[in-house]
Order: structure tokens, then sequence, then C-alpha cells
């Protein structure tokens, strides 16, 4: 079974925001609503400044608060996979998920009537192509692919790089992997 | 297209599917999506190549039942490799953006009253013609002038050229690449190209000068510049605001503004004196070495450090970066390079250190396009106008692409002769052209301004006769043919049949050469026609390139200087002409000089400009997919400078610059990332026209504030960052 995640390489990315509307496009995600998001940071007085760049997302967490607070079981986690998804028919709409999530990564699909969320473009990924944010990224900064095959960008990527995840101190397991510098793990 | 969809209302739907799905356009994006996921519709990728800025990248075209949905690049694409930046993932907010212009018009009230009525195409059409074949009887037709930017220049430039008047100009020249590649074919016989050719993905150092690479995403540029990052190139970047680039920078160099050359000059003296540069390939190369070394002799490091606002230690230090890193260094020679007026002579000197570090011809620097070309199509040849063109405005070295102000000039005073009507294709005059009371006053003493577009632009709604061009995924255009390390051509085919009444470029200018007894001029019924023969004359396969998007010529290109392949310069001299005596002969400086420019003054910030990733120029304000991303444009001011002022974050104001010309209200950035001299602004807001409903009294119009602009005498370049202005504070926003 693949243990999909994706690999995010901060190095790499120029804030384009190709994923951002790429997604949109792939998951007709409705206006105002994002799935991912390029957050920009800079710290520092003029002239000594650092500037982070960070694609957000839904974790697919390993430990995934959403699922546990969700009281139909509309989400859940995919056993085979690792993905977080939901059966919207299960979904009534009462943002307990929207709550626990503490990566800020649902929203309410108001012409819908449901939650929705990052799907890593599950219906994608089914058929061998990679998830949109990922096919489009300009600066190839978003890696996506099976962390149970060493041969994949993943894994390589994550064996290379010294990695952190959002927000490790709650426990959540995310299966989205941060590369911030240029270092060797140590 | 807001209907709701209900799950019930799904099941009803796909009880209908047998009904004749296929019989509107007009399911939602959402049940098409649906749809296809449950087997019930097919999707088909059709390529294509993208316009929503001029990278032309290659993309494909996702359409089910009727319906673009998505865009994704084509990976066979030179450009895209498969990406598309996000403004080209947005191309069908253009397709689909409600405001799009559906029907030819014609003014009936004063002329940017905004009056109109619908008209036939006929109407259209014969209104136009009778138009022009007035102002040629009454003036001749040189006096009928063509602005245009893009593909439909493929289009109108031929019709007007064959209407006999050789009176164009095109804002990529004099508002934009124009000094860059003047300065660059004076130094070493020929331009950079578009894209550049940069061997940037395997550079050492890359060196940004004003360049913000990732907020201008030039597709495949920024697809190098990231891969060159992550093998460790050293990036040194210079510019006052702290960039997207330059938090990426090993080195960042906060210049004051307009003392750039100071900078170029104290680093070429570096390379120089600590003997850093490629003695070889200068001495086999380059004419001027003794000239150049007595010329900048006195450009110290402590003297730069004056003028420019940076630290000496920084500027030697970046200097052995290059040049111990040389020749795999990339000085990107910029893009948009009108600034201070002596712009040709930066990027001279920006040519220079690029001889100097030997990188012009060598990996990591800069490579030779490949030689190989595709035979004209036999065409009937222009008449040749019987008066000078005054599209050259008398600089000595103004390219073929012309200069935009010398015509506007020209219509303004009448002299030399009358210029009495504009062709305006695929270009915001008013948002392109420095100081709009100029272009406003011209275009009042027009007989007839036509516009042909996608979109109601400000200056789309000055015209006399409006022609709806449909969206680059609804037509034919020219092939484009791509030189780099390779040959490419790529396709633009339509993926839909145009909506409303629009219609192609090419059929708008077909059927207006009917019109005007120029029929000759455009020998083929449909354009698919011509491209079919020019396929055939080219030797490539028509039926595969409609299902490939791009065909690749196999590699006839010789991208780097070997024994087997010495460089070839088709300057003067044959030689990299670090000396320039065509530049002495028109009396200007052989060797570039520094010159101070003006500075602000107490309470003033230059105004400086720049893009936003998903932004082309004023194009795409309205799209309601990149709208969404940065829908207003904002001011930003140093933090500390805004706190002076008790200016807080978020705030509106309104600029004003020394004219008296007041912005709209723009929203404060109060930011780290900007120098306290100097305010940056997102170019191409502020729309005034009320038809683009997203876009109206959206943020500011930088061009508003560009009252003066610095002209350069070599090629007339127009320098547009040299107006200061005063923020004033309480501005009210609707």
């Amino acid at each position: 079974m693949p243990k999909y995640a994706m690999v995010i390489d901060q190095r790499r990315c120029v804030a384009c925001m190709a994923c951002v509307v790429a997604c949109k496009k792939e998951n007709d995600v409705p206006p105002g609503e994002f799935r991912t998001r390029v957050v920009e940071q800079t710290e520092g007085k003029f002239p000594e400044l650092r500037m982070e760049l960070r694609s957000e997302l839904c974790n697919h967490c390993d430990n995934p608060p959403c699922v546990y607070n969700c009281p139909t079981g509309a989400s859940y986690k995919n056993k085979e996979n690792g993905m977080v998804l939901l059966k919207s028919y299960r979904c009534v709409g009462c943002k307990s998920c929207v709550a626990a999530c503490p990566y800020d990564a649902r929203y309410i699909n108001e012409e819908k009537g449901y939650v929705d969320k990052c799907t890593f473009c599950a219906h994608r990924v089914k058929e061998g192509k990679e998830p949109a944010c990922v096919a489009t990224c300009v600066g190839k900064s978003r890696i996506f692919g099976d962390l149970d095959d060493p041969k994949s960008l993943v894994s390589i990527a994550l064996h290379q790089n010294h990695s952190e995840v959002l927000l490790k101190s709650v426990g959540t397991i995310p299966r989205v992997y941060y590369i911030k510098k240029f270092s060797k793990p140590e | 297209m807001t209907a709701k969809f209900s799950r019930r209302t799904f099941l009803k739907t796909s009880g209908l599917l047998s009904a004749g799905i296929a019989a509107t356009t007009m399911l939602p994006d959402r049940f098409l999506l649906w749809a296809e996921e449950q087997g019930m519709l097919t999707s088909t990728l059709i390529p294509t190549y993208c316009e929503i800025c001029f990278w032309k990248c290659g993309a494909m075209a996702k359409v089910i039942n009727g319906r673009v949905v998505k865009l994704e690049g084509n990976p066979a694409h030179p450009g895209s490799r498969g990406k598309l930046c996000g403004r080209g993932n947005g191309g069908t907010g253009l397709l689909y953006d409600p405001n799009r212009l559906k029907t030819p018009l014609i003014n009936t009230g004063a002329r940017g009253e905004g009056k109109y009525k619908k008209a036939s195409w006929d109407e259209a059409l014969n209104f136009t013609a009778e138009k022009m074949t007035k102002i040629a009887e009454q003036y001749g037709p040189e006096s009928m002038a063509i602005f245009t930017h893009g593909t439909p220049t493929d289009h109108f430039l031929p019709l007007i050229s064959a209407f006999g008047s050789p009176n164009v100009g095109m804002p990529s020249f004099a508002q934009c690449r124009g000094p860059r590649d003047v300065g660059l074919e004076l130094t070493f016989g020929e331009s950079i190209g578009s894209p550049e050719r940069l061997d940037m993905a395997n550079s050492k150092v890359v060196v940004l000068f004003g360049s913000h690479l990732g907020e201008n995403m030039h597709n495949s540029q920024v697809q190098d510049f990231s891969e060159a990052i992550a093998r460790g190139a050293k990036l040194i970047v210079i510019d006052p605001r702290f960039s997207i680039a330059a938090g990426k920078a090993e080195k960042w160099l906060p210049i004051r503004p307009a003392t750039d050359i100071a900078l170029l000059l104290t680093w070429i003296n570096i390379i120089i004196s600590e003997e850093l540069y490629d003695k070889q390939y200068i001495n086999s190369y380059a004419n001027g070495m003794d000239q150049l070394r007595t010329a900048v002799s006195g450009y110290t490091a402590e003297w730069a450090a004056g003028e420019t606002d940076l630290k000496a230690a920084d500027i030697i230090e970046t200097a052995r970066m290059m040049g111990k890193s040389a020749p795999a260094v990339c000085i990107h020679p910029g893009r948009h390079a009108t600034w201070y007026g002596d712009d040709v002579q930066r990027t001279r000197a920006l040519g220079i250190l690029m001889a100097l570090l030997g990188s012009w011809g060598r990996e990591g620097g800069a490579f030779f396009a490949t030689q190989a070309t595709f035979p004209k199509l036999d065409s009937k040849p222009y008449p040749e106008p019987s008066r000078e063109p005054l599209n050259l405005g008398g600089y000595p070295f103004a390219g073929g692409e012309g200069v935009t102000q010398a015509i506007r000039t020209a219509t303004i005073s009448g002299a030399p002769y009358p210029i009495k009507g504009w062709f305006v294709s695929g270009t915001n005059l008013l948002k392109s052209l420095p100081n709009q009371k100029e272009t406003i006053e011209a275009i009042k003493r027009l007989d007839l301004l036509v516009a042909v577009d996608v979109m109601p632009f400000d200056t789309v709604m000055m015209a006399d006769v409006i022609l709806p061009e449909c969206s680059y995924l609804e037509r034919h255009d020219a092939l484009a043919v791509g030189k780099g390390k390779s040959l490419t051509v790529s396709l633009r085919q339509p993926i839909i049949e145009p909506l409303y009444e629009s219609k192609p470029g090419w059929w708008i200018a077909k059927e207006l050469s009917n019109r005007l007894g120029l029929g000759d001029y455009f020998p083929w019924n449909t354009y698919e026609e011509k491209i079919k023969s020019q396929c055939s004359l080219w030797g490539i396969n028509y039926e595969e390139l409609k299902k490939v998007g791009t065909i690749t010529i196999p590699n006839t290109a010789k991208p780097f200087i070997t024994a087997l392949n010495p460089p070839q310069f088709k300057t003067a001299s044959g030689k990299i002409e670090l000396y320039s005596k065509e530049l002495e002969e028109k009396g200007f400086d052989p060797i570039p000089r520094y010159t101070k420019h003006p500075l602000p003054q107490s309470g003033e910030f230059r105004l400086i400009y720049g893009r936003h990733a998903v932004h082309t120029f004023s194009r795409t304000t309205n799209n309601p997919e990149l709208h969404e991303l940065y829908p207003e444009n904002e001011v930003w001011i140093n933090t500390s400078k805004a706190s002076d002022m008790g200016i807080s974050n978020g705030a509106y104001v309104t600029l004003v610059n020394r004219d008296g010309i007041k912005s709209t209200p723009i929203k404060v950035k109060a930011t780290e990332r900007i120098r306290e001299d100097c305010v940056y602004m997102v170019h191409g807001f502020g729309t005034t026209s009320k038809g683009m409903d997203k876009a109206f009294g959206k943020g500011a119009d930088d061009q508003q504030l560009v009252t003066r602009y610095a002209v350069d005498p070599i090629c007339g370049g127009t320098g547009m960052r040299v107006n200061f202005v005063r923020i004033e504070k309480g501005a009210s926003h609707a």
C-alpha cells in the first residue's frame, strides 16, 4: 500500500501562486475559499531581513483531529493510502472539523452545504497523475509521492535534506514535510 | 451559473443525461468535473499556447462538454515544460469573464464619454474602413498609426503596413525592453532574445539587477531560477525592495534608486584591478580594454558606497563572488529597462560586466540561440510609404518596434505631418505610456481611434469603434517560432468557438483588408489555411502539430563557445565593443559614465513600480480567478517611515506627485521590505473603465503619477522611475 506524502522544498518556492490557481480550477473551489495558500513571512529590521515562503494545505495527518472530531463519520483517514478524505454525503456541515484542524485547512462549501478540503487530488492520483498543485509547480517546490517507496521523489528529498513538519508539538503527525534550508540532516 | 446543485439536483440531472447533455454549454464546472469522474462524460485535451503574457507557454486545455474547465502546461513546450504559472492557470478567467466585449460598438457620444451603440460587424467594419480611407485621402496613409502588443500584432501590423503606413509603436520598446536590447546590440552585436538566452540553471552566481523574478513570472526562466538556487547557485540581488528574489539571495544590496551605474562601474573597476576578468576571452573577443580600464579607474568602492548607500565591503565582496565564479555567472540583463533615461548605458555596463566575466556564450552565462530558421511564405510586398516614418523620433538607435511617444508627440503637434488615426490592438496605452495627459491630448486630436481587444480596458473605452476580439482560447494565431537551444514551432488553435459575437484577430484584419481594397495581402480564406501552407513549406506535419501543440526541430544549436564554435559578434568591429565607436560617432559616451540623478526632497519618496506574480500589466486585473488573489495594489512604505508619519498598515492614503497629480486611494503596506526613500506599487491597477466590474476603482494607477519621464537620447526609451510623490493621509475608500 502506498503511503502518500508531500514534501515542500521552500528553497525553490517563489510564491508565484500557480499551485493556488491550479488547485482551485482542478477542484472547482468556490470564490473566496482555498484549499492551499502560500504564506510569506518576513522577519527582522531593514536591511537585515529573512523571508520564508510557505505553502500550506491539509497535512493529511496520521493522527487527524478532524477525523476524531467528526460526529457523523464523514471525515475519515483512508486506510490504504493515508489520505484524509471526506464522505460528503455524511457531512452535515457542523464545522467540528474546521474548529479542530490546527492548520486551518478546511472550509465550508456554502454552495454544496458541506465541508471541503485538499484531497491530495485523490482523483488524479488514482489515474497515476500528480496532484494539480505539484504538476504545475513552477519551481518544483512541491513534491508528491509514496514514502514506502525508497526511490520516490519524496523519499529521496527527505533522505537528502533536513525536514520539518508544521506544529510538530501538537502531535498530529503530518504527512506534509517542509525543507527549509540547505543543510543535510545532522 | 450560480444554480445550486444539491445532491438531489445531481441525481435529477444525471437522469437527464441521455436527454442531451451536449445540447448546453452552460453546465457549471463542478457538474462537469463530477460527471467526468463518474465516467458519464469524457474530457479532451487540446494543445495551444498561452496569451496571458508574452512568454507564449505551451498549454493543454481540458474540455468537457464544450467548456474549458482547466489549463495545464504542455510538457513538449520549452517555455512551460508541463507547467503554467498562476496567470496561465487562470486563463479561463479571461475566457469566461462576464465583462468581455461582446459585440462591436460604435461611439455615439463625445470621445471618452463611454456612450456606445451596439453595431453589427458589417457596420463596425464599414465604419472603420470608411474612416481609414478618408484619412488616407485627406492626409495620406502614413497618417494612420498602429500601437500594438502580443499576437494581434501578427494580423494588424500587416494590415497597416499594407495600408501604407510605417508608423508603428509598440510599448514593448520605448516603455520596456528597448534600452536593454539596444545596449546589448551595441556591445555584442545582438540582444538577448525573448525568452532571454540565459543558462541560469547552470550558473554558480546569479545576479539580478532590479529584476524581481518570481514576481515577474517568466515561466521557464523562473524554473531555471529555482533550479539554480536548488543546485546551490549564489544569488546577488540589487533592489531597493526586499523582493521575493531578494529573500532568496546570498547578498541583497538595497541600493539607493538611480545609482545603479555607480555600482556597475565600480564592480567593473574592481574586477579589472583585481585581475578577476577573463583575460583570454577579452584578448580574443573584445576591443577597448585599455580605454575601459582608464575610464573606470576612478570608481572606487568607497566612492560608490557614498553614491549607492551600500557598504563598500559588500560591493567588493559581490564583485569577487562574480569574479571567482566566472564564467558561470548569469548577469540577468532585465526586461523592463526604462528606468532613468540613461538605460542604454546601464545595459552597456551590464554587458561589459558579462564580457569581463567571459559569460557571454559560456555555460552558466548566456548561450547562443539556434541559427536555424524557417523560410518565409511568399507575400505581396508592402507599398513604400512616400513620407519618412516618424516613429523613430530622431533617436539614432530607435528600433523597428518604434517609439510610441514619438507618434504621440507628432499626433499632438501635427508635425512633420499629421497623424489622424490610431489603430490600437492588445495594448492599454493609458496604462502603458507615461504622462496620460499627453495620451489623452493626442487622442482628442484624432479623427479615428480603433480598438481591438478582448476586454473593455481604459483605452478601449476611448475608441470611436470597438472591435471585440475573441480570447486566445477561441482563435488561431500565428505559429509561434521559438529560438532557444532548439528551434520550436507551436500552434495556437481554437479550443472552443468564439463566445458572443467576438471574432478572431485574423478575421477582423482580413475583413478590413477586403473593405480597404487590400485583400491581396491576406490571400487565404481562413488562418488555418495559412498555417497549413507554412507547415508544408517548413516540413512540419500539421496534423501532428494539432495533436502535440509544439514540435521541436532536432537540435541545431551550438549554444557555447568552443574551439570549433568560435563566437561571431555582429558589431561594427566584429568584436565585443567595450568601447563603442558607434556611440561615440553619434555624440554619446563610448564607455558608460555615471551621472547623478535628482533625489527625493524631504517628505518625498521616489515612486517605483513592478509586477505581481498573478498579474500581467493592466490586462488581468479583472480576471475573476486572478483578481481574487490580488484584487488591489498597495503602496509599500518603510515601517519606520510610516510610523513617523502616523500612517498605519492597511490605511488608505493618496499619493501626490510634483505636478500635483493625485492618485486614487491606495492601501498602505507598511513593511521593512523597502528603503525609506522610495515607495513601491504593483503596476496596472486603478482601472477607470466602468465596464470592468471587478477592477474598476481598485487600487491606484502608477502610470497616472508618472507624469514626468526621462527620455533616453540614444534610443527613445522613457525612464519612468523619475517621479517623486508625497503621501496624503486620510483618504476615504469606498
